[in-house]
């Protein structure tokens, strides 16, 4: 079933290929409905779902690969992947609605996006490192092909800074996984085995190394400051459905990464170096708003946010490695915080990128200075940004409130010095508010006259995204029910 | 010793040397439009070469012919590579071959230098390794020679020159060794070295090393690999930077097998590879011709490669490793050239922008062959690069790990450069079809043949890479002396 749901994106792509001339309003619907089915088959999953015991996977798979190596072909599922597998099959439902108006060679980029779909669902759901690595470098080489090919701008520029950063992140990666191997006993890639008996618990030097590996390669995903640099460029010069995608699934990546591999396969060194952790999430949170609230691109501005948003979850898995006595409650809530900002960044950036792309699309410019007062000729365009980005700074209702609401309780609670982080709320609230004075109030000027408002496929995907986002922020009990006890289990790895 | 029994487990060599005669002798009686007669035979004695090769790993290893010469793990998967790999080589150069003026002698050429390449997986005595040497080498000079352009006289001189250089290193090396070691053989070196004066046996290993380096294209003895692979014709490039190679790099693992701690030759061999990817990786950053970027490519390789054989015999990963390794970098490598093959006017980065539009199966071969150098997964090389990390890492080289690591990042670079050009909207070769001279659509056409062994490749590259698994088992079993 989870093999189903990886594969299908790709065995379609690869249909999509191989078959000669599919015509083009074929391939758009084609990718639109396997996007949909295989929404579908999650939102089964997610209904059947058990949270399985502390330990277990749910619909797990595992069949031998390369047994002289300890590496099998291993899938499954727990409270940390399931909803990131959905919200990965959420996105690139939205973008193949989006897309759907799409003339420049439609066959090939429904092709390329199921590929990357696949590669995408498989990191979530591997449970092997060497099986997780080969999704993690397969949805790099989409990226980059879904930049150097449908960007605009300086986009083959980009698409390699992109590639060359984050193929450095996958190789560090890389190489903490093959520390991780050689220092299990007996020599194994299995996650799950690995988080039984972790190795270098005994060995802080050792697995300090190991760990610094595994934190740079994720660190550069996430990005993290000061590993960010790749970012801007890449989001700017990217399509819009290649943004929302690289925003809402690809950067998650890293930030999984910390709660399943760095955190239950390594907890001593964790634990050492959770101060560390904490340092650079705050600096991410407050260098990434500041930044952004100096940029007139919005593109630009949107990315330099992530990265703020991304520091939050940061701080709060360094602060879930702060053991004491009576902190288990607030460690699970730190974990559970940075898994929904996981769930909540992904849904509201991705609209915000693809609101950014109707910029782009309508007038070739993402400067805010150039637009005003788009509010008159196009009401709903401004709705929805202003809805993105009320979302995006946290006000409650939204995802993003119960998100960073749990992040501070759970971080704070721990480590009183997360209150540091605090103003980045503050300047985030500031600049969107800001973006959206300019952009949309007053009189229409520049290149706004004349606007026209959001069709069809744009509000249908963009909304659908703001609805779910306000869906979990009203509701999230269905959200947390799943996340919390794989929280605690993550906890518990890391308390040992 | 059993003479006819030994003979039997030669028969993958006997096979390649049969065919190599019976090409030359009727190359030289057929007429030249009927030539097409001898590379079937070439090919036909490497298929039978091949099946007999894979049932001789299904006996027990054993050595042959007093210990010199091994049938084991090594020798087996060296000699399937070979022969397999100089099959791809010919059916790659089909449209480039046939029909030429020596035709016969270019598969009679490639056929002994392939027979060298074998020899020099299996030898297990070092008069052997240097019969091996001199058979891979000779036939090269020749074949590189062969296409008789200026650059290709250049690039044979240059080849020779420093064929000879270190071919008579090397032979001073196995002197040395012979001098201290009381033999040549392997199994008797082995104890005997480990009494010897360290510095004199460390004069012979470097020097025997030397010579294998210029074989396998690795620092110091790398110059002629981007001459040669430029000038030569693409099928002759295509074999001299891969075949080889499988050869000296088995060579040079089974003679580091049996060379005791004494000298610190682990560090050695970690310096010549980290040398070998630094090198060939900064000199492939700013090439325009694509042949002499794969040249430079292939020298970073070797670095890759190496990494394995500086660990040899002190991780159990060590032998599987470089095995996968050597099969997944011959098809991928073997892969990239058909694609050149394939598109015989495009020789520098910027012809091949927009070809993605035109060829776009061949542009998913390369995509495939060049991520594959890089060690993308899911293809054989990501594989080989895993294991051969971690056998270092095992074996204690963590830095030379880490060296490797940054230069698979710094290779990606030129990859790209010529990769992202392909995908461009604006082609290089724009002309409507309408308009062409017929020469000129001959020209603009792909080469069938090449094309197909390029898609072929491709294929395989990723199919290896899912069986993975089972090759490493099968390579799992020690080296004999």
């Amino acid at each position: 079933m989870l093999s189903l749901v990886v594969f299908l994106p790709v065995l379609t792509a690869v249909f999509l290929v191989v078959v000669p001339r599919v015509p083009d309003r074929a391939a758009r619907w084609a990718w639109l409905g396997i996007a949909l089915i295989d929404l579908a088959l999650l939102v089964g999953m997610w209904i059947a779902f058990d949270s399985p015991k502390p330990g277990d996977l749910a619909y797990e798979e595992q069949l031998q690969w390369m047994p002289s190596v300890g590496s099998s072909y291993h899938l499954g599922v727990d409270g940390l992947s399931l909803p990131l597998l959905t919200l990965t099959a959420v996105i690139f439902a939205a973008c193949a609605v989006y897309a759907l108006r799409e003339n420049d060679r439609p066959r090939p980029q429904a092709a390329l996006f199921l590929f990357l779909q696949s590669a995408c669902l498989g990191v979530f759901a591997a449970q092997d490192l060497i099986l997780f690595f080969v999704f993690f470098d397969l949805s790099l080489v989409g990226m980059y092909f879904v930049i150097a090919g449908w960007g605009h701008g300086n986009a083959a520029r980009s698409a390699l800074k992109f590639f060359l950063y984050t193929f450095l992140g996958s190789l560090a990666l890389l190489l903490g996984f093959i520390g991780l191997y050689l220092g299990a006993d007996p020599h194994t890639f299995d996650m799950a085995e690995l988080a039984q008996s972790p190795p270098f618990q005994n060995s802080p030097v050792a697995g300090g190394f190991v760990l610094a590996a595994i934190l740079i390669g994720l660190a550069i995903k996430t990005p993290t400051f000061p590993f960010h640099t790749w970012l801007p460029p890449a989001h700017t010069d990217a399509p819009a459905i290649g943004s929302a995608v690289l925003a809402g699934v690809l950067l998650k990546m890293g930030t999984y990464g910390f709660v399943r591999i760095a955190m239950p396969l390594l907890p001593d060194a964790w634990r050492s170096w959770a101060w560390v952790i904490i340092v650079v999430g705050i600096v991410s949170v407050l260098y990434g708003a500041l930044v952004a609230l100096a940029q007139t691109d919005v593109k630009r501005m949107i990315a330099y946010t992530s990265v703020n948003h991304m520091g939050y979850i940061v701080l709060a898995v360094g602060a879930a490695g702060v053991v004491s006595d009576s902190s288990a409650q607030a460690q699970e809530l730190a974990v559970t915080g940075a898994v929904v900002q996981m769930v909540s960044h992904g849904l509201i950036t991705s609209a915000l990128f693809l609101l950014a792309g109707v910029l782009y699309e309508r007038r070739q410019s993402y400067d805010l200075n150039a637009f005003g007062g788009l509010a008159a000729p196009a009401p709903r365009y401004a709705a929805f940004f202003a809805v993105a980005a009320f979302a995006s700074l946290g006000l409650p209702g939204f995802s993003g409130f119960i998100a960073e609401f749990q992040i501070f309780a759970g971080s704070i609670g721990t480590v009183p010095l997360s209150l540091l982080a605090l103003p980045g709320i503050l300047i985030t609230a500031a600049l969107f508010l800001l973006a959206s004075q300019r952009l949309l109030t007053g009189k229409p000027r520049g290149l706004s006259t004349g606007f026209s408002d959001l069709n069809t496929n744009e509000t249908l995907s963009i909304g659908s995204l703001l609805v779910l986002s306000v869906v979990i922020g009203v509701f999230p009990r269905f959200l947390l029910d799943i996340i919390e006890p794989a929280a605690s289990v993550v906890v518990n790895l890391v308390s040992r | 010793m059993n003479v006819a029994l030994d003979t039997l487990s030669l028969l993958p060599e006997v096979f390649v040397l049969g065919g190599a005669i019976v090409a030359l002798l009727a190359g030289s009686f057929l007429p030249r439009n009927r030539q097409v007669a001898t590379r079937w035979i070439a090919i036909w004695a490497l298929m039978a070469s091949v099946v007999a090769a894979a049932v001789g790993m299904m006996q027990p290893s054993t050595t042959i012919f007093e210990a010199s010469f091994a049938v084991d793990i090594g020798s087996g998967f060296g000699r399937i590579i070979i022969a397999l790999g100089t099959i791809f080589v010919i059916v790659l150069g089909i449209e480039e071959l046939s029909g030429t003026r020596r035709e016969s002698e270019t598969y009679a050429l490639l056929l002994l230098a392939a027979l060298g390449a074998m020899l020099l997986s299996g030898a297990s005595d070092l008069l052997i390794l240097v019969t091996g040497y001199l058979l891979t080498s000779i036939p090269l000079y020749a074949l590189i020679g062969m296409s008789r352009s200026p650059h290709a006289a250049e690039a044979a001189m240059k080849t020779y020159l420093l064929g000879a250089l270190l071919g008579i290193m090397m032979m001073l090396g196995v002197t040395v060794l012979f001098g201290v070691g009381g033999g040549t053989s392997y199994r008797q070196l082995g104890p005997a070295l480990l009494g010897a004066p360290a510095a004199a046996v460390a004069v012979g290993v470097v020097a025997v090393l030397g010579g294998l380096m210029f074989k396998a294209g690795g620092v110091p003895g790398h110059f002629w690999i981007p001459d040669a692979t430029q000038a030569a014709g693409t099928a002759v490039a295509a074999f001299l930077t891969t075949i080889p190679k499988v050869g000296a790099l088995v060579a040079a693992y089974r003679l580091l097998d049996i060379i005791p701690a004494s000298i610190d030759w682990p560090l050695l061999v970690g310096l010549l590879a980290a040398a070998s990817m630094t090198l060939g990786n900064l000199a492939a950053f700013w090439q325009d011709d694509v042949r002499r970027l794969l040249g430079w490519s292939t020298v970073s390789q070797v670095g890759y490669l190496l990494l394995p054989v500086a660990v040899a015999g002190r991780s159990d990963l060590a032998l599987p490793s470089l095995l996968l390794y050597l099969a997944g970098y011959a098809a991928t490598n073997l892969t990239a050239f058909a694609v050149v093959a394939a598109l015989p006017t495009r020789r520098a980065i910027t012809d091949y922008r927009g070809a993605a539009s035109s060829h776009p199966w061949l542009a998913g071969a390369l995509v495939v062959s060049l991520l594959g150098l890089v060690g993308t997964p899911p293809t054989i090389v990501f594989v080989g690069k895993l294991t051969t990390l971690a056998a270092a890492w095992d074996g204690g080289l963590v830095w030379l790990v880490v060296i490797a690591v940054i230069n698979s990042v710094a290779s990606l670079f030129y990859y790209l450069r010529w990769l992202a050009p392909m995908f461009s909207r604006t082609p290089a070769l724009s002309y409507p079809t309408a308009t062409l001279s017929p020469v000129a659509a001959a020209a603009r056409a792909r080469r069938r043949w090449a094309a197909h062994s390029a898609i072929t490749g491709a294929v395989f590259v990723l199919v290896l890479g899912v069986v993975a698994g089972g090759i490493l088992s099968i390579a799992g079993s020690p080296l004999v002396h």
